[in-house]
């Protein structure tokens, strides 16, 4: 387990999160590897967004070791700065600043964080913009902004700051449905370009063609890890054949 | 300004009944009147001044109580909790009788009038100002700090850049009335003979003996005062507004 750990870009071992008497993750261990595409589903409650959210220390689990490019994550300042910069996160509700403009929602980490100029800043933050088709919206503010635009701003704010690996918590399920494709598209093309990315979504078309490995929760265990052809043909785990017909019936 | 200083005396004679005033004592038309009026409203800018240091101090004293207010931690919690319950237990007028008189005795300096009433004013004002920041500070979405934690923000950034910015706007109510409040409880500083808009306004009624204009002119002194500072308030509240939609 442990050489597995240090082999990959992330290493989860026998991780437990509580929240009060409610154990939300029970025991789970999970790696993933440079450039892999991991796509997590499950019903709602089943730990799916704990489990991302410990990754980048949005969660303290109280048991096992969550390892993220050979540094452990701990209390330390240390080690969640180091890990901060390398995890991008990309939320459900876009989680934009209101009072800033497009670009400078863009520029701040890179500003902030890596001492970048404006100009510097800028242009990073410009070629995102182009990268996720939204440049001519720069000096908008997010809230003249449709969902998907907010949230592919959102994720040209992820990539301004460089991460390795790129988590998504359910990034579509808080938009209207014509929306929901312009969004899979940018992270379609960003899966295509190499980067390690972890997604929690019910989109299960979008899995298909864009996951390495799929992983499927239910009440705060991985059930099942498998690569998407047998995970969407043969499922092993009578819960996971369950939900798969839930979701993809409809 | 003439014109007014003539009308709003002339509004209430006619209104009144004439028999009981004696504006003659504000009349700007008689050298007396005139001097009377300059003597009056000469106290103004103290009035604003002390206000506006005093609202200074108390914003930023207020936040730094409030943000160890906001902390996980019991301890700095309980520092919040003790400085606003004890701060906000004592009355103004008592609390500026006590930095004036009883503070030199402890520390050995001695305050004169106006930073003493500024000092008391904004240390009365912080306990206020403490809760209305906390109360700002905690109605910002959690997500804001997570957007903000996800792209390396420190604690610092995160308030300075992303917290703060939003939660000022949202409070801004709030810190206008708090100012509105500052200009009236100056006028408490007169016990200590602070040279104010009601130090002035006492000292002229014990030589004059009008005190009933005398005092409405005080009203109305403050009247317009605070009718410029709200309609400001208001001014900057829909920039803020604006500046958000366009």
């Amino acid at each position: 387990m442990k050489t597995d750990a240090n082999d990959s870009l992330i290493g989860i071992t026998n991780l437990s999160k509580y929240f009060g008497p409610f154990q939300a993750l029970k025991n789970v261990s999970l790696t993933v590897s440079e450039g892999e595409r991991v796509v997590i589903c499950g019903p709602s409650g089943s730990g799916k967004s704990t489990l991302i959210r410990c990754i980048n220390r949005l969660e303290k689990h109280e048991e096992g070791r969550i390892v993220v490019d050979g540094t452990e994550l701990t209390e330390t300042r240390e080690s969640l700065d180091k890990i901060r910069a390398n995890v991008g996160m990309v939320f459900q509700q876009f989680n934009l600043f209101p009072h800033l403009t497009v670009l400078d929602n863009l520029t701040l980490g890179p500003k902030r964080v890596f001492g970048l100029s404006d100009q510097e800043a800028r242009d990073r933050a410009l070629g995102y913009l182009e990268r996720v088709r939204i440049a001519d919206q720069a000096d908008k503010f997010p809230r003249q902004l449709s969902g998907g635009q907010q949230q592919r701003v959102a994720i040209a704010r992820s990539l301004c700051m460089e991460p390795r690996i790129l988590l998504f918590d359910e990034p579509t399920s808080a938009l209207d449905p014509e929306m929901i494709n312009e969004v899979l598209d940018v992270m379609t093309e960003l899966a295509g370009s190499g980067m390690t990315m972890i997604c929690v979504t019910h989109e299960m078309g979008f899995a298909r063609r864009v996951a390495d490995k799929m992983v499927f929760m239910d009440q705060g265990e991985i059930v099942e890890v498998a690569d998407p052809e047998t995970f969407f043909t043969a499922p092993k785990s009578t819960r996971c054949q369950d939900f798969l017909q839930k979701i993809l019936s409809h | 300004m003439k014109r007014f200083l003539t009308l709003t005396p002339l509004a209430f004679l006619l209104s009144g009944c004439s028999g009981n005033w004696g504006w003659y004592v504000v009349d700007p038309t008689t050298t007396s009147g005139y001097n009377n009026l300059v003597f009056l409203m000469g106290g103004a800018w103290n009035t604003i001044l002390m206000s506006l240091t005093a609202i200074l101090i108390s914003v930023f004293v207020g936040l730094l109580i409030a943000l160890p207010g906001l902390s996980e931690k019991r301890s700095l919690r309980s520092i919040n909790r003790v400085y606003v319950e004890v701060v906000r237990a004592v009355p103004i007028l008592v609390l500026i009788l006590w930095v004036y008189y009883g503070l030199p005795q402890v520390t050995g300096i001695t305050l004169n009038v106006f930073w003493a009433g500024v000092l008391a004013l904004a240390l009365s004002d912080s306990a206020f100002q403490a809760e209305i920041f906390r109360a700002g500070i905690q109605s910002i979405d959690r997500g804001q700090y997570e957007a903000a934690h996800s792209v390396s923000l420190n604690y610092r950034d995160t308030m300075r850049y992303v917290i703060l910015p939003q939660a000022i706007r949202r409070i801004l109510p709030a810190l206008g009335n708090q100012l509105v409040y500052m200009l009236k409880m100056s006028s408490l500083v007169s016990v200590i003979g602070m040279q104010e808009l009601t130090r002035r306004a006492n000292e002229l009624v014990v030589t004059e003996y009008r005190p009933l204009e005398i005092y409405t002119i005080l009203v109305l002194e403050y009247l317009v005062l605070i009718l410029i500072v709200s309609s400001g308030v208001r001014w900057l509240e829909r920039k803020m507004q604006a500046q958000e939609r366009n």
